[in-house]
């Protein structure tokens, strides 16, 4: 089973992914920030990340940076769920080492269709 | 998805209260660059689930509004007063945004149009843009919030049951991928399988600059690929590129339309990073499975490219994670379940502990030490449970900074709130039914205590006006101070208005404290002409009895030039409560002991009977009325002789007193309430009832309601001290 973790600090946000996700069969595991996600990353082993960018402590870009320079699942593909779809933020969350993006607010059916393109 | 509902206008609630600590702070001028992030995060958080939810007027209006807020953390935008000022109304719009929503309704949209062009308009001036540039700006992203997906229907045919699409020219795409491709976590295979959905592909491998497996190690990827690609008319290039999307700029790519056969594609440019000649071939077969995973093998990415993103990670993540508490949300109702529960528990106890009393002592040396642990134990179970509905005031404190910010500006003063103790925990219901009180307490500060700017200039204060709210616990209970540095009562003028309503006589000799009690009459308005703020057709005195329908005191203290502060101490807890357990016709009645001054036995002080048979007592001076419980709650149709009975003195709202003749006393102890009116009905003069130890029901005694008040019904007016005992105009 796909294993996706995805990473929202708006409660209403990680259910609604919970939701979506794990009705299309994935296996899916929650953090709530940057830190919490690379703390959940010493143990979890996802196929797939899904992170919010503008978060407490840690933000997404400090997530997948922190996830790519690990040793764990450097090359894991990240999504980042952002709401805004402009060039800019594209090219950061690019040079961050994001592997795509969604962009809020997602359909639930277009959101299994991006993870099935990034994962085997 | 109504529970999702339901979820994110919960959630909405933190964030704005996020949000208004923030601006409390910026206003303060406390705030640092974390500061404005969580506020920035707040609206943002906010917005994107508005959207999930398509509420588009809070979408935009957060847009902006967080546009603001983005301007000022990359210091585009300086925070002065009138920012401050701008972001304050934003929230409060932002909130009565949210309150719509949640009512499944939205505002009128000319509501908040002048604070929305506000907004743009500062975030405007901070980009150096005009409102047409920033219009053009938000069409462009507008368009690209509908981002075009793949058009693949539920169930694709699988390539082998597919027709050989009506053979188009195919296309010829060549593809190399870059370092950065693999590290971000794509896998070409991926890619390709992706375009295989589209049509039909033939994919070739280019191993030609792999780097022997000898020569290592290897550094950067030299696979690339051509790929053959059919399909029919409705894969256009676009569809094509839309597969390489997140690749883009990660590779090269170049698709090349139909006409084109393979053989005429001019070389791929020779890629930079291939060290090594293209002889040194490697032990792969070169077939087109060789598209291969990269994964674990992928090269790290370059280090000095990665560093500069490591060293501007936020400042925020430094900080300690165990400061979060973690917290689960529990309906209201499994609380209260459980909190009822403990109740009869307790009560069970208190059962057991009776039964034990009447049984000879020699038997139970024991068990006496096991009860008294029970005792403690259920004690502190009930403690621990009356906890999980406190809540800290924070959130009903910050409701108030807005009720300030208003109150201030529609009376054309300069006010600020100050919040201490914020923390304090209070009881939930506590909380939500203070809302109403405060606000008007605040009301009142800022409108009659707080003088116009210009005054207070005059006699050498700051021109703005300081209203702070405190929270406390003490002994038992809490207490909220409402205080304003404001002119004080005018107690000449209170006086007056007393005398010209007839609440005094102006003969009366009232202490500074009885006049500053005149406040919590009946109908009181200090105000020259009823203002539209505080007024409202309300006075303190239902602010009163709203506080003591919560358990609760009121009082208040002025100094002249140096402000009023209002004290207003509850307890703890709505579901216990203190008192005396009385006997009145062989019945055991609860007499609250909140509003119980005195006990008293008739011979100690005078009873005089009046000519229709009502007795009163003399008291320091006062004549009290006596009231028979048993007679009131029709026990008995007469009341008992006095001489055998008991009297506790009450005093009820707005200060009214008079005595209780009941038959004995028995014992003071906390009872846990139970409510009538939802098992059985409202029954005139009880609150609730209880069960107590011997297992029977005892009925609560609704001390406010044994006696009318002055001004309504029969009673006109309260006896004054010193006024020299002919109380009889009753």
């Amino acid at each position: 089973m796909t294993r996706i973790l995805a990473v929202d600090d708006s409660r209403t946000m990680r259910s609604m992914l919970q939701q979506a996700l794990a009705g299309a069969g994935f296996e899916v595991e929650l953090a709530e920030d940057g830190v919490d996600g690379l703390e959940r990353l010493e143990t979890a082993d996802p196929d797939l990340i899904i992170t919010d960018i503008n978060m407490p402590r840690l933000d997404g870009f400090g997530f997948i940076d922190g996830v790519r320079k690990g040793d764990r699942v450097s090359t894991v593909p990240i999504l980042v769920l952002t709401t805004e779809s402009g060039d800019a933020l594209k090219q950061r969350a690019r040079d961050a080492g994001a592997t795509g993006w969604i962009v809020k607010p997602f359909d639930e059916e277009k959101l299994v269709q991006i993870i099935q393109r990034l994962v085997v | 998805m109504n529970d999702l509902n339901q979820m994110f206008f919960q959630e909405c609630d933190d964030l704005l209260e996020q949000l208004s600590s923030g601006l409390n702070d910026l206003e303060a001028g406390a705030g640092d660059e974390e500061t404005v992030n969580s506020m920035f995060r707040a609206v943002h958080s906010m917005k994107g689930g508005a959207g999930a939810f398509g509420l588009d007027q809070l979408v935009s209006f957060a847009h902006a509004f967080e546009n603001v807020l983005d301007d000022i953390r990359s210091q585009r935008l300086v925070v002065g007063d009138n920012v401050v000022n701008l972001l304050l109304t934003a929230s409060d719009h932002l909130a009565d945004l949210v309150e719509a929503a949640s009512q499944g309704t939205e505002l009128p949209p000319e509501q908040g149009a002048s604070i929305l062009s506000d907004l743009k308009h500062v975030s405007n001036a901070a980009n150096g843009t005009s409102g047409d540039e920033q219009e053009t700006v938000e069409e462009v992203d507008e368009a690209d919030f509908q981002p075009t997906f793949l058009a693949i229907d539920g169930d694709l045919p699988s390539l082998d049951d597919m027709a050989a699409p009506e053979a188009d020219a195919p296309v010829t795409i060549r593809f190399k991928a870059s370092q950065q491709l693999f590290a971000n976590g794509h896998d070409p295979a991926i890619l390709f399988r992706s375009l295989e959905t589209l049509g039909t592909l033939e994919i070739e491998a280019d191993l030609s600059a792999l780097t022997p497996l000898r020569d290592g190690p290897w550094s950067k990827p030299a696979l690339s690929w051509t790929l053959t690609f059919t399909a029919d008319d409705s894969v256009d290039e676009a569809a094509i590129r839309e597969v390489f999307e997140f690749v883009e700029g990660l590779c090269e790519l170049e698709i090349t339309a139909a006409a084109t056969g393979p053989g005429d594609l001019p070389p791929l440019p020779a890629p930079s990073d291939i060290q090594l000649p293209p002889d040194a071939m490697a032990q792969d077969t070169g077939t087109a499975s060789a598209v291969a995973q990269p994964t674990g093998d992928a090269p790290a990415p370059d280090q000095s490219d990665a560093a500069a993103p490591a060293t501007s990670a936020p400042p925020a993540a430094s900080r300690p994670a165990s400061s979060r508490t973690s917290t689960i949300r529990v309906d209201l109702d499994r609380v209260d379940r459980l909190i009822n529960l403990v109740g009869e528990l307790v009560i069970a106890e208190a059962m057991l502990r009776q039964s034990m009393d009447e049984m000879p002592s020699s038997a139970n040396s024991g068990v006496d030490e096991a009860m008294s642990q029970l005792k403690t134990l259920s004690g502190a179970i009930q403690e621990s449970v009356m906890a999980i509905r406190a809540q800290p005031v924070r959130s009903l404190f910050q409701r108030m900074s807005r009720i300030v910010r208003e109150t201030a500006r529609e009376a054309g003063k300069s006010a600020r709130l100050v919040t201490v103790g914020d923390a304090t925990e209070v009881d939930k219901t506590v909380t939500e039914r203070l809302v109403e009180p405060l606000t008007h307490m605040i009301r009142n500060a800022i409108d009659h205590g707080l003088e116009t700017p210009e005054a207070r200039r005059d006699v050498g204060k700051d021109e703005r006006g300081t209203v702070t709210l405190e929270a406390s616990h003490r002994s038992g209970r809490v207490v909220i101070v409402i205080k304003d540095d404001g002119a004080g009562i005018n107690r000449e003028k209170v006086r007056q208005i007393a005398i010209d309503k007839g609440l005094i006589r102006p003969e009366d000799d009232l202490s500074d404290g009885d006049i500053d009690n005149l406040l919590f009459r009946p109908g009181f308005s200090t105000a020259g002409e009823i203002s539209n703020l505080s007024g409202r057709g309300v006075g303190m005195d239902v602010v009163r009895n709203e506080i003591q329908s919560l358990g609760g005191r009121v009082s208040l203290q002025s100094l002249p030039g140096r402000g009023t502060s209002v004290t207003v101490s509850l307890p703890l807890t709505l579901a216990v409560l203190e008192g005396m357990v009385v006997k009145v016709a062989d019945q055991s009645l609860i007499v609250p002991t909140l509003p119980l001054r005195e006990m008293l036995q008739p011979g100690q002080a005078k009873v005089h009977t009046l000519c229709d048979g009502d007795n009163v007592l003399a008291l320091n001076g006062e004549m009290v009325p006596i009231k028979d419980l048993g007679a009131a709650l029709g026990f008995r149709s007469t009341p008992m002789c006095l001489g055998s009975q008991s009297l506790l003195l009450i005093e009820g709202e707005s200060g009214h007193r008079y005595a209780l003749a009941v038959d004995g006393i028995a014992e003071q102890r906390e009872v846990v309430i139970k409510g009538l009116e939802q098992n059985y009905q409202k029954i005139p003069g009880i609150a609730a009832a209880t069960i107590l130890g011997d297992g029977k029901i005892a009925l609560i005694v609704d001390t406010d309601q044994m006696i009318a008040p002055p001004g309504q019904g029969g009673w006109v007016d309260r006896a004054w001290p010193d006024a020299t005992g002919d109380a009889h105009h009753a």
